[in-house]
């Protein structure tokens, strides 16, 4: 790592302004930072810490239902307390492994939007407003490609609100050696309709699967998907798999998603 | 029941204390006063002309000690190779230089350039950054047959071209072997890839280079599996610094595998600059940098080719095989294509003609070398693999061609130049139909059926050769060293052993085992025994840990020492009871004479031994410390039958182990809870071979596999409780001990098992799939399934 | 350079740090306390995990100064004082859950934070939960089986020793 200093604001407005000066960069639960900057791969100046604002962590009902999670709240926590959204929660306790998840964050996962990261599929898939420390954004305006959103500089997840619905699910194929999503898929069935959120599979990171929403809103069951099949255009090919792989699975992880919801 | 603490009981291992309370001594916990660090600048590409290392600018950076290039080794000489194989044509191989730090050319991605020795790590790689390389990046050979072509690029300029060795074994063979395949009834070929692995020991390499000014001795501190073996090689050929100058140390040992065998050019670094800096210099290999630094395993491409006459019996086998060597020759790396793999080319089977070509291959990637099994698996997998595909294409079943083709009768001669002492496969297979749970299989498969899941079973059987030897032997196949062990035994006055050994444990439980050998040749108590290892300071000239050979060859060094001692103790407790030497017996640790109620405890000789007052002086010399070395009159030869039974998810190709048995005869056991160890860790290597590890480079020669994040490393949830069985057990004639290793049998029995039951589940719902290069990962499974 | 204060095996420590210093650092350099180790830089292996405020984290991948006033236990805070082995410890020499020993201190450390979510683990549980653990000497058999032991459960009946 290259020398940095670290601060450890205890508010957001105290974070926000320590973020406002010179090279400096949000630290989460660092669990992707870190090893980044391990790799010399990014040289910041200053670190702001997230983990000591107390008003970012923890999970609330919202008057309209919603679920909101502080930006700061880490997988582990969501993983015990998200009981309102069993699949969120699911979701979150599988996510990385224990001690990954005793230190990782939502706000650092959904700020990072790593196209094999699990969270985002969660907040696409539920059509959730992330907040900022200066605005809402709508998750289908969050997320703008592969490790970009429209997060500016010195902007920070507080806040996320998920709308709770009817049922969810989320199936994660996992990548063998990073046991990153290779393809996760999460549907989740709102009284509006039915949302699909694919991560793991294409190039432009996480994507909602219009033609299987389509479909899926007239009739949520698996044989509803018959048919239905992504392009590999566009789609992640490596090591792991092929772009026709990917496209595939994304297939199969919607009907067991579908399966797995009721 | 025997004796805790004896030969055959499950003694609790006595090292696990300090490892489970965080008090091992591992090298990098070592930090000696003054000690300084250094980074080592590496090439990031394939293959290029270094026109210019710049130094200047990371010169004057802060902390920085001094930056070492090529240029300060070429007095120096190179990283040795320990092997040298002679080719089909009477020809010794090519055998290109290995220099300390990069002179002239870079060969493979993390070939070191440049040293920055500097007061703190930071410093040092702050300093690396600044060094401006003038590097004529060229084309790089990766994919060996195109690295044997006229006109390939050749990764040593100074080389005829990219082949080490064009190995043809038995080469009389040949013509026999040929006319065979011609009348040959049926014929099974398969071509098959086995894999590059990285061996991955959790803890990475580490040395730490000391220099005393006022005596002029040199002590590397190193993650070895072997510290005689690095100081030989580098004391007398990279640094020249007589073996009493040198003292080598590796104290605990994170595993090794194998990688932890050679001789690395850290190790010289660290030596070499500790005395020009008359500092320690210590280095810490990270993760990322051990994934292009560590010596690889496996890496062949084969086709191998099996006759059988109309009864199905085997009549001949040929095989052509290409060996990756990567960029440099890694200390072993040219013997293990060739003498730990044409050598066991005969399996467990009477085949009277064998053919194998071997050629071993230059490319620019990190060099090749042993990883448990070495060779071993490399031969056990693709005759597993014929054999299984040959039973399929005949349609008989697979353990019936297998039995049929079984050797019997022992001692017996292969046509690969070993002789097997003893063995009774047909116990292994019976042993492994019952903790298998054949009977059971159909009922199973039905089960995974009823939940969408193809069932496979796979089963195969394997040979391996432990303990190579003897010295003269090897020396005549290429081996530059010997291939002894040593132990001497140190009595105390009062009774209690010291046994020091050239064998060293990287996690293998030696302080435990060795000790219940000594202390059931004696009758004492094992804690009376201590085993001293891993400091070439205190430890006789030994050739170190690898190829299942420590109780096999360290352990008889051991029983030999001992031996002296008992006969030594026996002449003293005669004329301690004035009866005759020969009516001298030692049972439980008192010496009576026999057919008398005379005795005298094992205390009271060793004491007399040390304080001579009544004593045969002018007869024997006053002391009780004898050193035993052993040399092997042949290999051992473990084997076994394994069975691995899959689940498969049609839809995403996903395999999954359900069960695994092992049924194994390695001879006498000492201690049936570290064995069974041993092959558990074994079958979870194998296991992570077949489904889920491999080393990729692209085109270019990049790494693709560099961390954790690509090369796919087992887990608790990718492996089953093993069922694993040691009682079939036909002792190894040729040992003192009667016992024949088993460090390397798990990784080498398990792959052929696990690729047998996945196509075995593909074929049950009439898929025409013969075989999947391994890892059989989702994707790989997948695409054979929509063939 | 800043100074950061944490209590380490319920004994307070100190020290000189810089920001990129890493909790692993400051337990192995700084207190010399070298049981934990480092086997990788991706914070996959888990050969570091210690106990950060009673919760297992992988000590190679937090910052010393993000430990500031917490309680941090790693491998050589789980015996008695006289040396009397944790019940994890124990188990894992009973059951030959080590070899090499060197992923062992974080294998214990997790084991520790598992049995303290959930005393009485299916082995299905204990093989999730070590997912963050790698290690490749065992084959995990012998790692399951001494931490099932050490929840109470009888292991006598998994497959042959």
């Amino acid at each position: 790592m290259y020398a940095f200093d670290i601060e450890r604001p205890a508010t957001i407005a105290d974070a926000i302004k320590a973020l406002g000066s010179g090279e400096t960069q949000a630290l989460g639960g660092g669990q992707t930072l870190i090893p980044t900057l391990k790799q010399r791969l990014a040289a910041p100046e200053r670190l702001v810490c997230l983990s000591g604002i107390k008003e970012m962590q923890g999970i609330c009902t919202a008057d309209d239902g919603a679920l909101c999670i502080g930006g700061g709240t880490t997988h582990a926590t969501v993983a015990a307390g998200a009981g309102a959204y069993p699949a969120l929660a699911a979701l979150a306790g599988h996510i990385g492994d224990p001690a990954v998840r005793n230190r990782g964050t939502i706000g650092g996962s959904l700020a990072n939007n790593d196209p094999s990261a699990c969270y985002p599929a969660a907040a696409l898939g539920s059509g959730a407003v992330v907040i900022t420390s200066n605005r809402e954004i709508a998750a289908d305006d969050f997320f703008q490609g592969m490790f970009t959103t429209a997060l500016e500089d010195g902007e920070i997840i507080t806040e996320v609100r998920f709308p709770v619905p009817e049922k969810a699910s989320y199936q994660k194929f996992e990548q063998p050696a990073s046991r990153f999503a290779l393809v996760g898929v999460f549907v989740a069935k709102y009284g509006t309709g039915v949302r699909v959120a694919v991560t793991g599979a294409s190039e432009g990171g996480v994507f909602r699967w219009s033609e299987a929403e389509a479909a899926l809103s007239s009739n949520f069951a698996p044989g509803a998907l018959k048919g239905l099949a992504l392009s590999a255009d566009g789609m992640i090919s490596d090591l792991h798999g092929s772009g026709a792989y990917r496209a595939h699975l994304a297939g199969v992880m919607t009907r067991r998603a579908v399966a797995a919801a009721g | 029941m025997p004796k805790d603490g004896g030969i055959g009981a499950s003694t609790k291992r006595r090292e696990d204390i300090r490892f489970l309370t965080g008090n091992g001594n591992y090298t990098d916990d070592i930090n000696l006063r003054g000690q300084a660090y250094v980074h080592f600048l590496r090439s990031d590409v394939a293959h290029g002309r270094l026109n210019k290392v710049d130094t200047g600018d990371a010169e004057g950076m802060p902390g920085v000690l001094r930056i070492f290039t090529g240029k300060d080794f070429e007095g120096v000489g190179g990283l040795p190779c320990g092997w040298q194989v002679t080719d089909r044509f009477g020809e010794v191989m090519q055998e290109p230089g290995h220099p300390v730090l990069a002179q002239g050319k870079v060969r493979h991605v993390g070939d070191p350039i440049a040293a920055v020795v500097a007061e703190t790590y930071a410093q040092a790689r702050d300093a690396a950054e600044a060094i401006v390389l003038d590097i004529e990046e060229l084309p790089a050979v990766v994919d060996m047959k195109a690295a044997l072509k006229e006109g390939a690029p050749k990764v040593h300029d100074e080389l005829k071209s990219n082949l080490c060795y064009d190995w043809g074994f038995v080469e009389e063979n040949k013509a026999a072997v040929d006319e065979a395949f011609a009348k040959a009834a049926h014929v099974t070929t398969l071509e098959l890839v086995n894999q590059r692995l990285v061996a991955n020991p959790m803890e990475p390499r580490v040395a730490v280079g000391d220099f005393n000014r006022s005596t002029g001795d040199s002590t590397l501190y190193t993650t070895s599996q072997n510290p005689h073996v690095i100081r030989l090689l580098m004391g007398a050929f990279v640094l020249g610094i007589p073996e009493h100058k040198l003292r080598v140390v590796a104290p605990d040992v994170g595993g090794g595998f194998g990688s932890k065998i050679f001789h690395y050019a850290e190790e010289a670094f660290c030596t070499f600059a500790a005395k020009a800096l008359n500092r320690p210099v210590k280095w810490t290999c990270s993760r990322s940098e051990a994934f292009m630094t560590d010596a690889h395993g496996r890496d062949h491409v084969t086709k191998i080719e099996l006759a059988l006459d109309k009864d199905n019996n085997f009549i001949a086998i040929r095989t052509d095989t290409h060996a990756n060597m990567g960029a440099y020759l890694s200390t072993f790396a040219p013997s293990v294509p060739t003498w730990l793999h044409g050598t066991l080319m005969a399996g467990n089977y009477k085949t009277p003609l064998i053919y194998v070509n071997v050629k071993a291959v230059f490319t620019n990637t990190v060099p090749v070398d042993a990883y448990r099994g070495a060779g071993r698996p490399e031969a056990t997998f693709q005759l597993e693999r014929v054999i299984d595909k040959a039973a399929r294409e005949l349609g008989v079943d697979p353990i019936a061609l297998r039995r049929q083709n079984f050797i019997t009768e022992f001692p017996y001669a292969t046509p690969v130049a070993v002789e097997y002492d003893t063995g009774d496969y047909h116990a292994t297979m019976d042993k492994l139909e019952e903790i298998a749970d054949f009977k059971g299989f159909a009922a199973r498969r039905k089960a995974s059926e009823a939940k969408g899941r193809l069932r496979g079973l796979g089963i195969n059987c394997y040979i391996e050769a432990c303990g190579i030897a003897p010295s003269n032997l090897v020396g005549q196949l290429g081996a530059r060293a010997g291939l002894y062990e040593s132990a001497t035994v140190r009595v105390n006055a009062t009774g209690g052993l010291v046994v020091m050994t050239g064998s060293h444990s990287h996690g293998q439980g030696h302080e435990t085992s060795f000790a219940q050998v000594v202390a059931e040749m004696i009758g004492i108590d094992a804690s009376m025994v201590e085993i001293v290892h891993g400091d070439t300071a205190n430890t006789p000239m030994g050739m170190g840990t690898y190829g299942s050979r420590s109780i096999a060859v360290g352990g008889s060094a051991m029983v030999r020492a001992t031996e002296k001692i008992i006969n030594k103790a026996k002449r003293i407790a005669a004329h301690l009871m004035e009866a005759s030497e020969a009516d001298i017996e030692l049972k439980d640790g008192q010496f009576s004479v026999a057919g008398t109620d005379k005795s005298v405890a094992w205390g009271d000789v060793t004491l007399a031994a040390y304080v001579p007052h009544n004593y045969p002086l002018a007869e024997v010399e006053p002391g009780l410390e004898e050193t035993a070395f052993y040399d092997p009159s042949n290999f051992t030869y473990p084997a076994g039958a394994y069975a691995c039974e899959v689940e498969v998810d049609p839809e995403t190709g996903r395999v999954t182990i359900e069960r695994f048995a092992a049924a194994d005869d390695f001879g006498n056991i000492i201690n049936p809870m570290i064995v069974s160890g041993q092959v558990h860790g074994g079958i979870g290597q194998g296991i992570g071979q077949a489904l889920l590890e491999s080393c990729v480079y692209d085109e270019n020669g990049q790494l693709q596999t560099g961390s954790y994040m690509d090369y796919a490393m087992p887990r608790a949830d990718d492996v089953p409780f093993y069922r694993v069985d040691h009682s079939c057990q036909t002792p190894c004639t040729h040992n003192p001990l009667g016992v024949k290793g088993c460090g390397e049998a798990g990784a080498i029995g398990s792959p052929p098992a696990v690729v047998n039951a996945v196509i075995d589940a593909l074929q049950s719902v009439g898929k025409n799939v013969t075989h999947i290069d391994m890892p059989l990962s989702p994707s790989r499974v997948w695409q054979a399934m929509q063939g | 350079m800043p100074e950061v204060k944490m209590t380490v095996n319920g004994k307070p420590a100190s020290g000189q740090i810089e920001g990129r210093t890493l909790l692993v650092e400051f337990l192995r350099e700084n207190l010399g306390l070298t049981g934990t180790h480092v086997g990788c830089d991706t914070s996959q292996c888990g050969a570091c995990v210690v106990h950060v405020d009673g919760r297992a984290v992988k000590a190679c991948t937090m910052f010393a100064a993000e430990a500031e006033g917490a309680e941090v236990k790693t491998i050589e805070g789980m015996a008695e004082a006289d040396g009397t082995l944790h019940p994890i410890q124990q188990a894992f020499q009973d059951h030959h859950g080590l070899q090499c020993g060197f992923c062992t201190p974080g294998m214990v450390m997790s084991a520790a934070a598992l049995l303290a979510e959930s005393p009485t683990p299916s082995e299905a549980e204990v093989r999730d939960y070590l997912e963050g653990n790698l290690c490749r000497c065992t084959g995990y058999h012998n790692i399951v089986k001494a931490i099932l032991a050490a929840s109470g459960q009888d292991v006598s009946r998994i497959a042959a020793e």
